[in-house]
Parts: structure tokens; sequence; C-alpha cells
């Protein structure tokens, strides 16, 4: 049961940070891959208004999340924007999100340097509750909460919001978006500040569920939001949110049964053994694709 | 038509240049729609009507010409902006977004506006959208799609609709429909530029007609007389 339970909570975080990834992916048809620095810089971020602000945990949450916004739109503009009308715009995008993450890791280790950083002592709440006969935190609770909150609040976003609607049109047919009067380049910037702006929270999320944050923790997160995404079903939100929480049993489930150092062996040849069975992912449409 | 020469035209093209790299698709056209009228454009494939059509609604940039809209410069203006300000086209191929529902096409269209009374117009004009409107829009026929496509036009209440091609593909009995409609807009006020490969159907709606070949206007007048014209029909219009 314990397990259970951190998988879950493990799991929502990676599905929050997965299911930013995927809504880029899914309108914009573009990988961002600055999306794990947004992850990292955001713990940061998180940490230094908790340690030299005095913030509570959670005001600093809202404030992650707008920071989180504002660096999507720096992304959108600086890596991506100018590359639009190339034919390569794909390659050219990935490449150069890669290298504006590069810059924003760049930057923390210039004001942070290379150790690991953690909360004061004093900063999270110490509220325990029994749930099942296992120990759960009160941070633990907020942080599934709040995770799987951001994420019916976006799927209802795109579900049944103008901006949701404009958002699905750009993603089938960004042609006919403009010819029906869309703004294109607004509507894409406000998809890569959402995008960020639940990446950031997921990296807050992350620092304060482990209580550490490192220049690392973008990348080692990055491949499995890349699994996720793939094994949800590339531009699935749903998909997301459920290759997150199994993604985050699986790590759970191997490290207390098999080994810790079986982590990534058990988890990532579970969502191999989940491709071989459905190729298009967990929610993908079962067609492939046209190039 | 005596009248359109005392009105300022609400659409005027001078001297439009589009050029796709080095192809010069559109080669110094001018032409103009005057208000409350029905203008055609008809010419072969590739004769650069679509081009036209998308530099005035500001989907491509034009190379050189300007571009003049109830008595401003618009050359510049962006296609979104457009939209808002009551120019609305009717894009070649429909372009319905098939995964969104009939209703959803219908709320883009009122992206500006978000007039609902004009949906409830729309679906009273074309009630088999009515009758479907949670499906999702590629479940439709390609006359229905087109249907779709008009009324998602309508539903920003243009003063110029632009349709490319409204008949393609479609069955005599869809065409003869959609010609219906197209009068009943132009009967409603709304100017209407028409392109179609089906020449002689347009022309017979149309008040002035232009014939396009390779980027450049061969004929223009009012419509009835490029249907009189030997020359035109027979270089142009096909037996
Ligand atoms: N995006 C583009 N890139 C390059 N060339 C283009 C592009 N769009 C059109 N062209 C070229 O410009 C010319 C005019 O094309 P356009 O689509 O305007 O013609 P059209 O009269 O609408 O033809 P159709 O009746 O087939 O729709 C053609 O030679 C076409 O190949
Ligand atoms: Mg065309």
């Amino acid at each position: 049961m314990q397990q259970l339970l951190n998988g879950l909570f493990t799991g929502s975080i990676y599905a929050l940070f997965a299911i930013g990834f995927t809504l880029v992916f899914g309108v914009l048809d573009r990988l961002n891959l600055a999306h794990p620095a947004v992850f990292a810089v955001s713990a940061f971020v998180g940490i230094e208004l908790v340690e030299v602000a005095g913030l509570s945990i959670w005001y600093t949450l809202p404030i992650v999340f707008v920071v989180g916004g504002l660096l999507g739109i720096i992304i959108e503009r600086v890596a991506f924007r100018p590359l639009k009308n190339r034919p390569d715009a794909h390659f050219a995008g990935l490449i150069s999100s890669i290298a504006l993450a590069g810059m924003f890791i760049a930057l923390l280790q210039w004001r942070y340097g290379p150790n690991t950083r953690r909360f004061p002592a004093d900063s999270f709440p110490s509220t325990t509750f029994t749930v099942f006969g296992a120990q759960v935190t009160l941070l633990q609770v907020a942080i599934l909460v709040i995770s799987v909150a951001l994420m019916v609040a976006l799927t209802l976003l795109v579900a049944k919001s103008r901006l949701g609607r404009g958002m699905r049109a750009i993603a089938e047919n960004p042609t006919a978006a403009r010819v029906l009067g869309i703004n294109v380049d607004r509507v894409t910037m406000t998809t890569f500040a959402i995008s960020s702006a639940l990446g950031a929270v997921a990296g807050a999320l992350f620092a304060m569920n482990v209580n550490s944050a490192q220049l690392g923790m973008g990348t080692a997160i990055e491949l499995k939001g890349l699994a996720v995404i793939i094994v949800g079903g590339m531009g699935s939100l749903p998909g997301a949110l459920v290759g997150g929480l199994l993604l985050g049993l699986a790590e759970v489930f191997a490290v207390a049964n098999i080994g810790s150092s079986w982590r990534d062996m058990v988890a990532f040849g579970l969502l191999f053994l989940i491709l071989l069975v459905r190729p298009q992912g967990l929610f993908g449409a079962r067609k492939v694709r046209e190039v | 038509m005596t009248e359109s020469h005392a009105t300022e035209p609400i659409l005027k093209v001078e001297n439009l240049v589009v050029s796709y790299g080095r192809v010069e698709a559109v080669r110094g056209v001018s032409f103009q729609a005057a208000s409350g009228s029905l203008i055609t454009l008809v010419g072969a494939n590739g004769a650069g009507k679509s081009s036209i059509i998308n530099a005035v609604s500001g989907i491509v940039r034009p190379k050189a010409g300007t571009i003049t809209f109830e008595g401003r410069d618009i050359t510049k203006t962006s296609a979104h902006a457009l939209v808002g300000e009551g120019l609305v086209q009717v894009p070649e191929g429909r372009q319905i977004l098939g995964t969104l529902t009939i209703h959803e096409n219908l709320q883009l269209g009122g992206w500006h506006t978000n007039d609902t009374a004009a949906i409830r117009e729309v679906y009273e004009r074309f009630p088999v959208l009515a009758e479907r409107r949670d499906l999702p829009a590629g479940a439709l026929s390609g006359g229905e799609q087109q249907m779709l496509a008009i009324g998602r036009a309508l539903v920003a209440r243009p003063r110029l609709i632009l349709l490319d091609e409204p008949s393609m593909g479609l069955a005599p009995k869809i065409v003869d429909e959609v010609f219906r409609v197209i009068e009943e807009i132009r009967a409603s006020g709304t100017t209407v530029v028409l392109i179609e490969q089906n020449a002689r159907r347009a022309l017979r709606a149309a008040d002035h007609g232009y014939v396009l070949a390779s980027g450049e206007i061969a004929h223009e007048g009012p419509a009835a007389d490029l249907l009189a014209d030997e020359r035109v029909v027979q270089a142009y219009l096909g037996v």
C-alpha cells in the first residue's frame, strides 16, 4: 500500500511534467526540449522563494506557475517563432530548444553553483495521515491533488473553452485556423506559456517531494517525460496522465521488489511492452500519422 | 450595374503581384468589386486564382500591389484582423476541421464575434447541420462539408465573402444548391467574390467577370458580355 501511494505521488509529478510536453507536441507538432530546463529552473526558484523571501511553500506554487509561463513565452519567441517558416522547422526547433535549455541551466549554475540545494529545515508541514495503514504526509497529498487538479483543468480548457477550440483547430490544420481568423501566433504563445507553467509547477513539486534540486534534474526526467507521452499516445492528454502514473508505480515497485538498480530497467521495459501491444500508445489514434 | 460606378468599390486590387520563391503566380492583376455585387474570377488550373484570394484575405503576403477594403489599405493587414473586420474567405477544398464537431467548426467561425445568434441563423439556413451539430465534421459528405464551410464563414457576418471553387468535386444537384446559397448571400447584401473553374456557371451568376490566364487578366467585362464573346468562350471556357 505504501508503495502504491508513493508510486502515485511520483507518478502524478511525471504526469504533470509530461502533460505540458504533450500539449505543445499535440497542438503545435513541436517537441520543446527546453521543457526539462523549465522543470529544473522552477525547482531552484521555488527554493529561493522560500529561503530568501521567506514564503511558505504553498505561496511559491502560484509564483512558480507564473514564472514558468513567462519562460514558456521566452522559449516560443526565441527558440520557435523565428524558425517557424523554415521547411525544417521541426528539427530546427528541436535543436534551438536544446540550446536554450543549455543556456537556462548555465544561468542556474552561475547563480547557484553545482551543488544540490534543499528547502530550509522547517519548510514542510509535519501533518501526516494514515491511509489503509500507510503513512502519508500532507505534502504528498497536496502534490497529488495539485497535479491532478491542474491536469483536469487543462483537459477541460482544451475540450470546452474558446482557447482550447483554437488550439485544436491549429493542431489539425494551421492554415484553416488562420483563414478562420484565429490569431495563430497568439494562441501558439499561450500554449507554450501554459505548457511551461505546468512543467514549472511539476519541477517545484518534485523538489519538494525529494527535498532537493539539482542542475541535472531536468535531464533526469526528460527521458521519462518522452517515454510517457509516447506510451500515452503522442499528443494525448489523458494518455500523459495515465502514462505518468504507470511509470511512477512501475518504478516504485521495481525498487521495492527487485532492487533500486533495476528501476529504469523494469520501468522502461514495461513501456516497451505496452508499445509492442499498442504501437499507437494507450490513448493514441489508431491511425499512424501520414507523412 | 450602372450604379457601381457611382459608389466607391468595397474591394479594390491594384497591380497585385504574388510570387512563391522564383515562381510568379500573379503578375500585376487589378480588379474591383462594387458593394453588394457578385464578381467572379475564372481560369484554368494554376492560373493564380487561389493566390489572389489568399493575398486579399491576408494568408499570403503580396510581393507588390495594393489592396483596399472599404476605402482602407489592407495590403499588410493580417488574416485574423481581416476576419474581424468582415472580410472572410471560404477556402479551396473547404478546410473543414474534421476532428472537431460541426458546432465547434461554427463556433470557430465566430472567433472574433462570439455571435450565437449568427450560429442559430446558419442552422436555420442549413438544417442538416443542426441535426448533426455534435458529430465530428469529418463525418459529413462533401456537399454538407461545403455547406459547413460556407456557414462557418457566415457566422463572422462578413461584408465581403471570397469563395474559392465552392463547387469543386460536387455532384450537379449539390452544385445547384451551392449556387442557390451564393445567390442568397448576395441577395442579403454581402459582396461576393467567386472563384470557379466552372466558368460558365459562375459567369451566369455574376455581375462582372475576370478571366485569368497565367497570372494575368486576359479578359474582363460584364459577365453577360464575356459569355457572349466568342473569343473568350473558345479560348477559355471550353466547348
Ligand atoms: N505555396 C506555394 N508554393 C509554391 N508555388 C505555389 C504555391 N501555391 C501556388 N503555387 C503556384 O502558383 C501558381 C498559381 O497557383 P494557384 O493555386 O493560385 O492557382 P489556381 O488558379 O488557384 O489553381 P487551381 O484551379 O488548381 O486551384 C501555380 O503554378 C502553383 O503551382
Ligand atoms: Mg486554386
